[in-house]
C-alpha cells in the first residue's frame, strides 16, 4: 500500500463532484468481492443464530458455564463491543463540538459502526442470562409481587445506559443521514427513488429546514458528548462498585473510557483502510485522516499504558494481599498468556505510532489495528476472568475453559456486526455529503474576504 | 416541477450572488422566500435573516423533564416496597444519578428530533417548486408572487446572476 503523504485537510472537489463520487458508491453495481463478503458475514450470522438456538435448547452448560467465573466470554465480548461503539460518537459528536475539520470524511462510517457495535453488544446480556425468553424482566416494571428492579444495581444502570446510547447514537446517525438520503433520492429512479424518498422525510434543503436542523444537530452533539463518557463509565462500574479484587478501583471509569475509544478507533482503522480502496474514495478519506486517527490511537493507547501501570502500582501500594495476588496471577498465573497479550497488544504495539514512518504507512497501521482489536478483547477477558477465578476464598478458586459454543458466539458476533455494516455502506452514503460540501467554499462571483469554508 | 404556489424559481451557482438577491428581495417586500441549498451555509442564513431556531427550548425542557423523571422513577420505585439492599439507604441519591443522567440525555435527544420535525412542518413547503439540482450544486430561490409582479422579480434575479429562472405563475 501507498506511503501516506501529509495532506492538507481540506478536500478540493466541487459540490457536484462530491455528490457524484459518493453516490457512485451506492449506484454502482456491487462487485463479486462484495457478494463474497456479504455471503461470509451472512454465514457467520447464521453460525451465531444456530449456536444461540442450541444454547436456548440445551442451556448454558453448553457454554462451559462453571463457577466461579460463569459468563466470562459473553460479558467479555459484551464489554468489547460496547467499547467499539465509542469511537463513532467521539468522532461524530465530540470532534464536531471541537470543530475538527478532519472528522467530516470519516464520521459517517464510524457512526454506523457505533450503532452496529452497540446492537451486537446488546445481544450478549440477553445470551448470557440463561432464560433468554424473559429478557424483558430487565425493563423496570413491577413483578407479580409489585417488586421493582433494584435501582442501586449497576446492572440496571447498564440497561439505562446502553439503551439510551443505542437510541441516541441511532438517532444521531439517522438525523445526519436525512439530507444525504435526499441527495440520493434526487439522483436515483424507480423503487429506489420511492424508498429513499420515504427515508428522506420530505427533506428539500429549504432554509426553514436548515434553520432547525443545524441547531438540532448541535444540541444532539452536545447531548451525545457526555453520553460517550458516561456509558463506558457505567459499564466500568459494573465491576468497580463490587469488592472483587482487581475490580474495585477508582481508576476504572477513565480507564474504561480511554480503552473504549482506543478499541473503537482500532476498529475504525480496520474497517476504513480497506473500505476506502474498495469504494474508491481515496480522495475524500485521505491519508491525512488516517494520520489523525493514528495520533488519536496513540493518545488513548498511552492513557491505557499509564492505566495498566497504575493498576499494578495501586495493587502493590494498597498492601492488600488479595489485590497483590490478583495482579501477580494476571502476569504469572495460569492465564498469563492473556495478560501478556493484553499488555503487548495495547500498551506496547500502539507506542510504535510515535514513529512517523510507521504512522504514515497504511499497511503497518492496518496490522497495528488488528493487534488493538485482539488486545482489547483480551483486556476485557483478563479483567473478567482473572478476578473471579481467584476471589477471597481459595476453596472456590477455579479456571475458565471456554467451549466451542463460546468461540462460535464470539465469531458469529463479528458476522452479525459485519453483515449490518456491509449492507449499510452499499446502500447509504458512507461519506457525509452535506458536511463535506459545508467544508468546501462555495463558488463566488466576486472575490471576497468572506470566501472561506463554513 | 409543477407548483401550486405561484411565483418565480431561480437557480444560482454562486453563493454571493444568491445572498445579494435574497437581501434585495427582502428589501423590496418579498419576505416569504424559500431558499434551497445542499449544505448549511452561514452566508445564506444571514441573508435570509430568520431568528435562531426555538428547537433549543425543546431540548432544554425535555432534558429537565428527563432528569426529573429519572430521579422520580428511581425514588418512587425504591420507596414503593422499601427493601434494604447492601446496607444502602432506600433513597440513595448517588446511585440514582446514573438513571437521572441517562434520561436527561434520552428525553433531550428525542425531543430535539421531534422539535425539528414539528417546527419544520409548521412552515408548509407544499406547492413550492423544487429541483434535484438543489441537493447537488445549485442554490435555489423561490419567490412567491402574483403574475403581475413576476416580470420584475425575474429581472431582479437575472440581474443578480441567476443561471436559470422559471416562472410558475
Amino acid at each position: 500500500m501507498a506511503v501516506i503523504a501529509h495532506d492538507p485537510s481540506r478536500p478540493t472537489q466541487t459540490h457536484g463532484e462530491v455528490t457524484r463520487d459518493v453516490l457512485a458508491t451506492i449506484t454502482s453495481k456491487p462487485t463479486k468481492g462484495y457478494y463474497i463478503l456479504l455471503g461470509t458475514m451472512a454465514f457467520l450470522t447464521a453460525v451465531l443464530l444456530g449456536t444461540v438456538t442450541m444454547l436456548l435448547k440445551e442451556g448454558l452448560g453448553l457454554a462451559g458455564y462453571a463457577p466461579p467465573i460463569m459468563w466470562s466470554v459473553y460479558i467479555t465480548t459484551f464489554v468489547f463491543w460496547v467499547g467499539i461503539g465509542h469511537a463513532g460518537t467521539l468522532i461524530s459528536a465530540i470532534l464536531f463540538l471541537f470543530r475538527s475539520p478532519w472528522r467530516t470524511a470519516v464520521y459517517r462510517a464510524t457512526e454506523a459502526m457505533t450503532v452496529f457495535a452497540v446492537m451486537t453488544a446488546a445481544l450478549f446480556p440477553i445470551i448470557h442470562i440463561g432464560r433468554q425468553w424473559i429478557f424483558y424482566w430487565l425493563i423496570p416494571y413491577p413483578n407479580a409481587r409489585y417488586l421493582w428492579p433494584n435501582f442501586k444495581s449497576p446492572l440496571l444502570w447498564d440497561v439505562f445506559a446502553i439503551s439510551t446510547y443505542l437510541t441516541v447514537s441511532s438517532t444521531f446517525l439517522m438525523v445526519g443521514l436525512v439530507p444525504d438520503i435526499a441527495a440520493v433520492r434526487d439522483h436515483v429512479s424507480g423503487w429506489r427513488k420511492k424508498l429513499y424518498g420515504a427515508l428522506s422525510l420530505g427533506w428539500t434543503g429549504a432554509d426553514s429546514q436548515w434553520r432547525h436542523y443545524s441547531r438540532a444537530y448541535l444540541y444532539l452533539a452536545a447531548l451525545a458528548t457526555p453520553l460517550v463518557l458516561s456509558v463506558h463509565s457505567v459499564v466500568s462500574w459494573d465491576f468497580a462498585v463490587s469488592i472483587v479484587p482487581g475490580w474495585h478501583g477508582t481508576i476504572f471509569a477513565p480507564y474504561f473510557v480511554a480503552g473504549a475509544i482506543y478499541s473503537g478507533i482500532g476498529m475504525v482503522l480496520t474497517l476504513m483502510i480497506p473500505l476506502r480502496k474498495v469504494l474508491k474514495v481515496e480522495h475524500m478519506i485521505t491519508d491525512y485522516h488516517f494520520d489523525n486517527l493514528s495520533k488519536l490511537t496513540l493518545f488513548t493507547g498511552t492513557i491505557l499504558f499509564y492505566a495498566y501501570g497504575m493498576e499494578y502500582f495501586v495493587a502493590w501500594y494498597s498492601g492488600s494481599t488479595f489485590e497483590q495476588t490478583t495482579f501477580w496471577r494476571r502476569a504469572f498465573g495460569p492465564a498469563w498468556w492473556a495478560g501478556w497479550a493484553m499488555i503487548i497488544c495495547n500498551a506496547f504495539v500502539s507506542q510504535l505510532l510515535w514513529f512517523k514512518k510507521i504512522r504514515t504507512n497504511l499497511t503497518s497501521l492496518f496490522i497495528i489495528s488488528i493487534f488493538i482489536n485482539l488486545g482489547m478483547w483480551f483486556e476485557r477477558y483478563v479483567i473478567v476472568t482473572s478476578s473471579l477465578a481467584n476471589d477471597y476464598v481459595p476453596y472456590a478458586w477455579g479456571q475458565i475453559n471456554p467451549t466451542w459454543a463460546d468461540w462460535l458466539v464470539l465469531l458469529g458476533s463479528f458476522g452479525w456486526f459485519g453483515l449490518w455494516f456491509t449492507l449499510f455502506y452499499k446502500n447509504f452514503p458512507i461519506v457525509a455529503i452535506q458536511e463535506i460540501k459545508e467544508m468546501i467554499p462555495m463558488p463566488r462571483r466576486k472575490a471576497s474576504s468572506h470566501g472561506g469554508a463554513h | 416541477m409543477a407548483a401550486s404556489v405561484p411565483g418565480v424559481l431561480a437557480h444560482f451557482a454562486h453563493v454571493d450572488a444568491a445572498a445579494d438577491a435574497i437581501r434585495e428581495l427582502k428589501a423590496t417586500g418579498h419576505k416569504d422566500l424559500t431558499v434551497y441549498c445542499a449544505a448549511h451555509n452561514h452566508e445564506l442564513e444571514a441573508a435570509v435573516g430568520d431568528p435562531i431556531s426555538p428547537v433549543r427550548l425543546w431540548t432544554l425542557f425535555a432534558g429537565l423533564t428527563g432528569c426529573a423523571a429519572g430521579f422520580s422513577l428511581a425514588i418512587w420505585m425504591s420507596s414503593d416496597w422499601p427493601l434494604l439492599v447492601g446496607g444502602k439507604p432506600i433513597t440513595a441519591i448517588p446511585s440514582f444519578v446514573v438513571i437521572g443522567f441517562e434520561l436527561t440525555i434520552l428525553f433531550g435527544s428525542l425531543a430535539t428530533v421531534l422539535g425539528v420535525i414539528i417546527l419544520s412542518a409548521m412552515k408548509s413547503l407544499k406547492g413550492r417548486p423544487y429541483h434535484p439540482k438543489f441537493s447537488d450544486d445549485h442554490i435555489g430561490v423561490f419567490v412567491p408572487c402574483r403574475a403581475d409582479q413576476a416580470a420584475a422579480v425575474e429581472q431582479l434575479l437575472t440581474g443578480h446572476g441567476s443561471v436559470e429562472v422559471t416562472r410558475d405563475a
